[in-house]
């Protein structure tokens, strides 16, 4: 080896990328580096045998960018391409596969050497859909030696009350040998409605991302804005979007282990979480105007503030969760019929967890530590005491165990915070000029990336947000494989991924 | 598990009062029409989820559907009433048609939310149909962003006495 091949080896990320191209003056906080083609192959090649994990990759009309992580640092690398063509990132990260299918159905961007070309979100209905996307969707084929496979196809419209997608099985016997998925059913364009549009008027949409997820989404959007416009927040907002968002992630681990309960055919765990659920959102409406609060965290602040009635009201909920919810984990804990359904169904290695950069309760059950309020880290999360659970399991008991520990560890951070909330404003004027910004927020489902620039009237340019689904979708594929088809609906509930976080 | 049953025997529900005269109108005009009972097909034609949240919650204690005879189904062909939410993608259409076709007559459509009204927030988009009465004819819309589930509750009620 070289001594410039060794030097090449051991540098982090800002390091590598800062010695291919000089980092953009107006993107924040994390650099972004515009590399000519060699840089970007370069990176590629360094991408093979490194463990920088992926952040995102999106495209806009004449250029891709790559969001990366490296423990803790992250950094933005952009190729410009004019004849719409850039190296494929999917061969060496398989979690770039369909965000790079993406980029091509939105803006007939070219991964060279890619190795699923088949289009994702356009199914060749729009006006805008490009030649080809029409013809009947390839699945892909599957054998098993000896074996008569038959398919089962599964949607879009499903059987409850879900968002709709289509799964493609093929099945011996009772044995899925493979699932395929198939999404982009909800697609809205929202990405490019974003674009020209007001900071408030695109928050608005941020928080319909994904409904599930509003506070979450619309926090990552309105840190990616206060970046870019170099501000922050007024300190006691970031403390009530910490609070709000912490109410969020109750109610959605409520519903979501509730209704993984009740797929093991335990309704009973599903009505008695469904009741926190339903005093979670109606504690949230009392002090925030809005069950889901949606509207709630806006670029420069919050839209609401908090009375002393309604830190009461908080707090009391909070103290009297926190009993409900041991006495339920222990209902489930010692429930064997139920543990049989649970344990050892639906894996996910945690190999395959890092390959694909998962994060959340999917990640965290798969031995994938990550948390975005801890690392990158961002206020007022460095002041409270939280712990991050993390299992090496990986099964749907796994994923239901995190989301109980998760849901005390919130209930913990909500009494910090209603004890320690900072007086003061709860918004700032948002100055009009030019920027980029990248922001990473833990929502309940995990890490989301978005990332945006603004022109000179600091209006948005491009905005990408990028939901944990993008990586988790992909997994339970895996996890399913040699289950029978019964416990799918298990398997599927236990990641919860979002249909429409995805499609956009 | 048995302390819990124990206390849930034990106190009072915490089920609601179903909005005003809900319970009893619908007990007859069900009745009349539909022999007590209607079924609801929920289908999600671009929803951003929220609306489903608040769908679901409808079966948790505190509003337990069930109690009016109002119950949701699996299939379209079990269902009177289809329940639409999202402002119909177009990557949807197509699906939302076929479940309208695949329901049984009669039937009714309640669009759900301000996107299934006309679109919403995203009607200006190039992958929107412009809302549920687009594609399907639509009995009544249920607006809000979401609709909470009293106002659901309220809506369907509504759709009844137009039926009765
Ligand atoms: S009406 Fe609002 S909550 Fe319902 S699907 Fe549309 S955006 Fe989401």
């Amino acid at each position: 080896m070289t001594q410039g091949t060794t030097e090449a080896m051991i540098q982090d990320l800002p390091a590598f990328l800062a010695r291919l191209a000089p980092a953009r003056p107006d993107h924040r906080p994390w650099p972004r580096h515009d590399l000519d083609r060699a840089g970007w192959q370069a990176l590629l090649d360094r991408l093979a045998s490194s463990d920088w994990s992926l952040l995102g990759l999106w495209g806009e009309s004449e250029a891709v960018h790559l969001a990366l992580r490296d423990d803790a640092a992250i950094a933005v690398a952009s190729l410009s391409c004019p004849e719409r063509r850039y190296p494929a990132v999917s061969i060496h990260r398989p979690s770039a596969i369909r965000l790079e299918r993406a980029a091509r159905d939105l803006f007939g961007l070219e991964a060279e050497g890619a190795a699923d070309k088949r289009p994702w979100l356009d199914h060749g209905r729009w006006p805008t859909s490009r030649a080809g996307a029409a013809e009947p969707y390839p699945f892909l084929a599957a054998e098993a030696t000896g074996a008569i496979l038959h398919q089962i196809p599964v949607g879009p419209v499903h059987a409850g009350i879900i968002e709709p997608g289509h799964f493609r099985f093929h099945v011996n016997g009772e044995t899925v040998v493979r699932l395929e998925e198939r999404l982009g059913y909800v697609h809205k364009g929202i990405e490019s409605l974003m674009a020209g549009r007001a900071p408030l008027e695109a928050a608005r949409l941020a928080g319909r991302l994904s409904g599930d997820s509003t506070v979450a989404h619309g926090l990552a959007f309105a840190r990616a804005m206060e970046a870019a416009l170099d501000i922050a927040a007024p300190v006691r907002a970031q403390w009530l979007r910490a609070l709000m968002a912490e109410l969020e992630r109750l109610a959605n681990h409520f519903g979501d282990i509730g209704a993984i309960c009740n797929d093991a055919t335990f309704p009973l765990l599903l009505a008695q979480f469904s009741l926190l659920r339903e005093q979670v959102l109606r504690a949230a409406k009392d002090c925030f105007g809005h069950r889901l609060m949606m509207d709630c965290v806006l670029p420069g602040g919050t839209a609401v503030d908090l009375d002393a009635a309604g830190a009461a009201r908080l707090g009391e909920l909070a103290r009297g969760l926190g009993p409900r919810l041991a006495a339920l984990a222990h209902v489930y804990e010692t429930k064997p019929s139920l543990l049989d359904r649970t344990v050892l169904t639906g894996i996910v290695k945690p190999e395959l967890v890092h390959r694909f950069g998962a994060g959340g309760f999917v990640g965290r059950a798969s031995g994938r530590g990550q948390d975005a309020r801890r690392n990158p880290g961002y206020p007022p999360y460095d002041e409270l005491d939280f712990a991050v659970p993390v299992l090496m399991e990986g099964d749907v008991n796994a994923r239901l165990q995190i989301r109980l520990q998760e849901a005390f560890e919130s209930l913990k951070l909500i009494e910090q915070i209603l004890s320690r909330l900072p007086e003061g404003p709860i918004a700032c004027e948002l100055p009009r000029r030019s920027g980029e910004g990248i922001a990473l927020v833990e929502g309940f489902r995990g890490e989301i990336m978005t990332w945006l620039s603004l022109d000179a009237e600091g209006r948005i340019t491009r905005c990408h947000p990028r939901d944990p689904s993008w990586f988790q979708w992909p997994l339970l594929e895996a996890a399913i494989e040699g289950n029978i088809v019964a416990d799918f609906p298990l398997c599927n509930k236990s990641f919860n991924g979002s249909y429409s976080g995805q499609d956009l | 598990m048995w302390k819990l049953i124990a206390r849930s025997l034990l106190h009072r529900p915490v089920t609601m009062k179903g909005p005003e005269a809900l319970p009893e109108s619908l007990d007859l005009k069900a009745r009349q029409k539909l022999g007590r009972s209607l079924a609801i097909r929920q289908v999600d034609a671009g929803s951003c989820n929220g609306c489903e949240l608040e769908i679901n919650a409808l079966n948790n204690p505190y509003y337990d559907l069930e109690r009016f005879g109002l119950k949701f189904v699996a299939s379209p062909r079990h269902a009177d009433v289809l329940l639409v939410t999202g402002p119909v993608t177009r990557n949807m259409a197509e699906a939302l048609q076929r479940t309208y076709a695949a329901t049984p007559d009669p039937k009714w459509v309640v669009a759900v939310g301000d996107c299934a009204f006309d679109g919403g927030l995203f009607k200006e988009g190039y992958a929107v149909s412009g809302g549920v009465g687009a594609v399907v004819p639509v009995d009544l819309h249920i607006r809000g962003c979401p609709p909470d589930p009293v106002a659901l509750l309220q809506g369907l009620l509504a759709l009844l006495e137009r039926l009765g």
